[in-house]
């Protein structure tokens, strides 16, 4: 018995994985209504913040609807860490190891059911905020990219939800990191241009925090245009979370696996 | 489909963190065609040897061949030639039977058309046909264990590993169980591993028994000449009268040696085999003895379980009641 072609096993994986989250809508649901909200409730308590001197946006709205992208994301890191933790913990994969399936069709199939979800949060949110005036300096192109980099930060997120997953083999460890992935968020630029945060120590913390320059990323195309330093940022550590997090979730997996 | 070499391992240990043996240097043969009934309580080292055998977790030390495939060097040939159903079967109950046979034949690499009509086929063996396009989660256990055997066998495997297949099961479904797993092996040759603790499923199913205690295999043979190793049969007398239970000891002590039985009545391992129990019911007559119960025991697989450990198989957990979940090392 020959392995199947890696397109073919990546295929079928990557169908399973769409088709059972939209199986759990529980799960799915909060992933595209919980950003929307936050974005109300900022948009709403915050709108004043546009009036500050040096904001960079005409609205709050402009320059917040970035964060939506990044906490979507972070739904990807929960959902696609807990499926696979499911799957070690009732042993399904251990019927996978014993197939001749490879391990990168296992995780570029559970991922490819990440990106396909991340694609459709970032339609919604992009669709919302064009709805609601949200105007991209950036043009046609500049929606692309957004969704493009939206993707490429669920991806990176997503995988190194599949790194926890594999490492701890928990579901319940992953949802407990939740609120600590959260604080993180918080504590970057989301609600303010680090420029305009006052305090000197969460000034420091945003400046030093990714998550700021993936926000500002996807800000930049949003507000300002094609603004290459921030899209350098953006797309670079984007790219290198998902690298980073796809070899680790890789190492991970091969000792989970543990097959000779 | 028919296997040629069976399964072989020499000295096969396995130690987890902490130093936990829970596999302690088995030696082991199936011949090819044979249902091995692999028999031991909870935490015996049953599920951890299966792991080893069928390539999921490396052993600390020995060897193995299954299918006459190295299980350490030749992983990949031994997974193609082998078909696992482990313990608790490991299904997504967000899928339905038909989507789970889906992906276990293309993760085999079988091509679309083969892929439908093996399906189908597999579908109707082990009768779900009507329930494949109902979500796993809704299954009975039965029904879920079903599917567990025909996603083993997409591939016609030569070699099936089952651990603990009815823990669970109602008697019906378990029965239906029992005679795939016979047909299997008397029809199409397949070589079958199969863990328990039930000592009828060894009984019924097995040609040859192996049974494993702490790790290490304390008995291997036929279910007849393990039980015939014993020999003979032991008796068991409860007085109508617990004031009695002295007497009725002191009498049926004359014909054999005492084994543990209820605590409410006296058993002895009869010397002189089942002939003796005239002669016994004659001489608790005489003594005026009334009794409430009598019974003769043939040997039982737990009869040889007792004689080898020490302990009785039916309620003995071992010093854990679960193995350690295999991790890597």
């Amino acid at each position: 018995m020959t392995a199947g072609p890696l397109l073919v096993q990546v295929a079928h994986l990557a169908r399973r994985s769409v088709v059972r989250t939209l199986r759990q809508p529980l799960n799915v649901v909060p992933s595209f209504v919980f950003p929307l909200m936050l974005l109300a409730v900022n948009v709403g308590g915050l709108k004043a913040a546009a009036n500050l001197p040096g904001f960079p946006a005409d609205s709050y709205l402009n320059f917040a609807l970035a964060f939506t992208f990044i906490q979507g994301a972070l739904f990807a890191t929960t959902n696609a860490g807990t499926d696979l933790a499911r799957d070690i913990q009732t042993g399904f994969l251990d019927r996978l190891a014993l197939t001749p399936m490879r391990s990168a069709a296992l995780l570029l199939g559970q991922l490819a059911g990440v990106i396909a979800l991340a694609l459709l949060q970032a339609t919604l949110y992009l669709a919302v905020g064009l709805a609601a005036g949200v105007r991209p300096e950036s043009g046609l192109l500049g929606v692309a990219a957004i969704l493009f980099l939206g993707v490429l930060i669920a991806l990176g997120f997503g995988a190194i939800g599949a790194f926890l997953a594999l490492r701890t083999g928990s579901g319940e460890a992953i949802q407990a990191l939740f609120p600590l992935f959260f604080v993180f968020l918080f504590l970057s630029s989301m609600n303010l241009p680090r420029n305009l945060i006052e305090i000197d120590w969460f000034r420091t913390v945003a400046t030093i925090n990714p998550v700021s320059y993936l926000i500002e990323g996807i800000r930049s195309l949003i507000i300002t245009g094609w603004d290459a330093q921030a899209l350098a940022l953006g797309f670079g550590l984007a790219a290198t979370i998902a690298v980073v997090a796809l070899a680790a979730a890789s190492v991970a997996l091969r000792g989970r696996l543990a097959r000779s | 489909m028919r296997d040629e070499h069976g399964i072989q391992a020499q000295g096969l240990a396995r130690e987890f963190r902490g130093g936990i043996r829970a596999v302690d240097g088995i030696e082991l043969g199936v011949a090819p065609g044979e249902i091995f009934g692999f028999l031991g309580p909870n935490g015996a080292g049953k599920s951890t040897t299966v792991h080893m055998l069928t390539t999921l977790l490396p052993p600390s030390a020995g060897s193995a061949r299954v299918a006459g495939f190295d299980v350490v060097h030749e992983g990949a040939q031994v997974r193609a030639a082998i078909g696992a159903a482990l313990q608790e079967a490991a299904l997504d109950p967000l899928l339905t039977g038909r989507e789970h046979l889906r992906l276990q034949t293309a993760l085999h690499g079988i091509g679309k058309a083969e892929r439908r009509r093996r399906s189908e086929e597999l579908l109707e063996r082990v009768g779900l046909t009507e329930a494949a396009d109902r979500k796993v989660k809704t299954y009975s256990g039965g029904m879920k264990r079903r599917l567990d055997l025909a996603l083993a066998l997409v591939h016609g495997p030569s070699i099936l590993f089952l651990d603990e297949p009815t823990t669970g099961l109602d008697p019906q479904s378990r029965n239906a169980l029992w005679s795939e797993v016979a047909r299997l092996a008397r029809e199409d040759g397949v070589t079958v591993f199969l863990t328990t603790q039930y000592l009828e499923e060894a009984d019924v199913l097995a040609d040859r028994v192996g049974i494993i205690d702490h790790g290490r295999i304390v008995a291997e043979g036929t279910p007849a000449a393990l039980k015939a190793e014993i020999g003979r049969p032991s008796v068991e007398a409860i007085p109508a009268d617990p004031v009695d239970l002295p007497g009725v000891a002191q009498t049926l002590e004359r014909f054999g040696a005492p084994v543990p039985g209820s605590p409410k009545g006296v058993s002895v391992r009869l010397d002189g085999g089942e002939e003796a129990l005239a002669d016994v019911v004659r001489a608790l007559d005489a003594e005026g003895l009334h009794l409430q119960h009598l019974q003769l025991h043939a040997p039982t697989l737990d009869d040889v379980f007792l004689a080898k450990t020490g302990r009785s198989l039916e309620g003995a957990g071992g010093e854990l009641d679960e193995e350690p979940e295999p991790v890597p090392a």
